[in-house]
């Protein structure tokens, strides 16, 4: 058997997985955006371009999602790269497998239980209860911009710590020799060399948030009270609620054209960030 | 010449380790080392892997700190200054350049971390010079991934004397290099360090490169130094076996001491067979010793003699013939047999019988340790 008949065939369950399950259903989305509603509901062909029009009417799920997602992996990688340094780094080498686990112990539980967890946690007999028995006013935390922000930051942060721990893991460590070598105090040698050579693990995690959180539909649902909504709980709407499928169609196109954008623009950026260099690997 | 006795607080000295002692837990990495570094010698620390040499240079790089005894730099005792406060500079075994920085980057990053920093264009000028001293001019932009092996390993050393450091330490600067590029790399570390008048400490576990670079070699066993010289002392006068071993090749034959006069002891071997030659320290008449003969003061020929050999294998090495013969007293050894020499004798086929024989005075008479 040749060498390309046999890599083909080896390909084949992939590249047919690949074909049915994400070229098609892409394709039959981009065509359904430009049809209409049928009366009944659903689909019917046509060629227009109204509901890219109408995008607006949208605009707060597109809003809330693309000042969240941001603002979910920013707090993400602002709690995972210390936790990483100090798994990968600080601590001692006995209890490293043990924390890492800690890590994943979440995973262990659908997101859903450990959402509802939240809406009691950040509910009115929760976190809101214990700041005003203490005396510190009277906040509302359940159905806010900020329960959604901890509720995303909550479920996305293994997501970010495990791409920053091997970055650093694998740091020469070296490296930090030569700088302290040449003169550098320890603060400096982080900013000088850690921090950049983790580069490819800070972009991995943030990539891998970033694309996850822009398609999130659960925990907006569950911890945004349907006050606020992203453009996942949108799309639920259009499809399943008011059936109108070449709209719904028209907002997804619209999401994942937003989503190629800056991930181009973010990917452009590492790059140049990181010096050009080969061995930076974004996935 | 003892490791106790180059102690000393004299002006020629730019750096010492007194009493220096590491442990890590139960093993003890460098034991009791004193040793006094002469400003602007080239100074080897050799001997295997384990013995301590790389520790040593870590001490005086400030990686580790002594767990007992004190290091001693220009003058002052340096124990509690952290690496990058000591005026020293490594040149990494694997080099340990910053990927993601330029050849000029890594190579001013010395400079940059001074405060205050020099204006951009006195480091750029600095980093141009130390280009041009490493052979390396133009190469600033480039990447580091894009530089071979030996090219990188001249990236760490312009990174290193850029700093004009009190010492440069090298820890096996020339392990990852081939032969060829080896070879010229030490003759170019030996120039440059003439030219730099920089204090050069290196670590290796190969004799050859500490025999040709060093002023003085330090020969280190389980942390500990065995002996200090300059490598003709060592070649000629080695302490013990381990120092005759470990520096060049040499033959060892076992026997009794029969007479010693002055510096000069006369053994025999196996079958009566006698070695004479110049006594270490302490050798008494009576007593079992160890006689060294290098094996290129053996000479080989046709017809008979005292010492009858066989030929057992014979090994051409260009201008040498390395010869492994037998002899039913003294068992198997080696014969180093120059061109010249086997151009009047003729040379021996493996299995053809001939004799050897060395002037009196050649071997070395050690302690049986």
């Amino acid at each position: 058997m040749s060498t390309r008949l046999r890599t083909s065939l080896l390909l084949a369950p992939a590249t047919a997985w690949l074909l049915a399950m994400l070229v098609l259903p892409l394709v039959v989305v981009a065509v359904f955006s430009f049809g209409e509603r049928a009366a009944a509901g659903g689909y019917s062909a046509a060629f227009t371009l109204e509901n890219f029009a109408n995008l607006g009417a949208r605009w707060a799920a597109f809003k809330n999602t693309l000042m969240l997602a941001p603002a979910g992996t920013l707090m993400c990688l602002i709690i995972a790269y210390p936790l990483a340094y100090y798994l990968a780094v600080k601590v001692d080498p006995k209890w490293r497998t043990l924390l890492l686990i800690l890590v994943i112990v979440p995973f262990w539980t659908s997101i859903l239980i450990r959402s509802y967890a939240w809406i009691y946690l950040l509910g009115g007999q929760g976190i809101p209860k214990l700041i005003s028995t203490l005396g510190f006013g009277n906040p509302r935390l359940i159905n806010t911009p900020f329960a959604v922000l901890i509720g995303i930051t909550y479920g996305y942060l293994p997501l970010m710590v495990f791409p920053i721990y091997v970055s650093l893991e694998r740091l020469d460590k070296r490296l930090l020799e030569a700088s302290a070598d040449l003169g550098s105090p320890p603060w400096r040698s982080f900013l000088q060399v850690t921090l950049p050579l983790s580069t490819p693990g800070v972009a991995t995690g943030c990539m891998l948030v970033f694309i996850l959180l822009m398609g999130e539909f659960l925990i907006p649902a569950m911890l945004g009270g349907g006050k606020v909504f992203f453009v996942g709980n949108a799309l639920v709407d259009l499809f399943l609620q008011s059936r109108n499928w070449p709209y719904g169609a028209a907002v997804a196109v619209a999401l994942v054209v937003i989503m190629l954008v800056t991930v181009t623009a973010y990917m452009r950026f590492t790059r140049r960030w990181a010096g050009g260099r080969d061995d930076v690997s974004l996935m | 010449m003892g490791a106790e006795s180059l102690t000393g607080d004299d002006k020629s000295s730019i750096a010492e380790l007194r009493g220096a002692t590491k442990r890590f837990g139960a093993v003890v990495a460098a034991r009791n080392i004193n040793l006094s570094i002469n400003r602007g010698e080239f100074l080897s620390f050799l001997g295997p892997s384990g013995c301590g040499k790389t520790t040593a240079l870590r001490m005086l790089a400030g990686f580790e700190t002594p767990t007992e005894g004190d290091i001693y730099l220009d003058g002052q005792r340096v124990n509690d200054i952290p690496p990058h406060q000591r005026p020293v500079n490594m040149v990494f075994q694997h080099y340990a350049l910053f990927p993601h920085l330029t050849v000029a980057e890594n190579i001013c990053y010395g400079l940059r971390q001074r405060r205050p920093r020099p204006p951009a264009v006195e480091i750029e000028a600095a980093v141009n010079r130390a280009l041009e001293t490493v052979r390396l001019p133009g190469f600033g932009p480039r990447r580091i991934w894009e530089m071979s092996g030996g090219q990188q390993q001249r990236v760490a050393l312009a990174r290193a004397i850029i700093n004009e450091p009190k010492l440069l330490l090298l820890d096996e600067p020339m392990a990852a290099l081939d032969k060829k590029l080896r070879h010229d790399m030490q003759i170019e570390l030996q120039t440059l360090q003439r030219k730099l008048g920089i204090t050069f400490i290196l670590v290796t576990h190969d004799q050859e490169e500490a025999l040709s670079m060093s002023d003085r070699i330090c020969i280190m066993l389980d942390g500990g130094i065995v002996q200090i010289g300059s490598p003709r002392e060592l070649y000629d006068r080695p302490k013990n076996r381990y120092v005759a071993d470990f520096v060049g090749k040499s033959n060892f034959f076992e026997g009794k001491v029969t007479s010693v006069s002055g510096e000069t002891a006369d053994m025999r071997g196996a079958g009566g067979i006698s070695f004479i030659g110049h006594a270490s320290a302490g050798i008494a008449t009576g007593q079992s010793a160890i006689a060294s003969l290098r094996p290129e003061q053996i000479s080989l020929s046709r017809g008979s003699g005292d010492v009858p050999v066989t030929v057992v294998n014979r090994i051409f090495l260009g201008e040498h013939t390395e010869y492994l013969v037998q002899n039913p007293d003294l068992g198997q050894f080696l014969i180093l047999a120059s061109r010249q020499a086997e151009a009047g004798e003729g040379n021996l086929e493996p299995g053809e019988t001939g004799s050897v024989r060395w002037r009196d005075g050649a071997a070395l008479i050690l302690n049986n340790d």
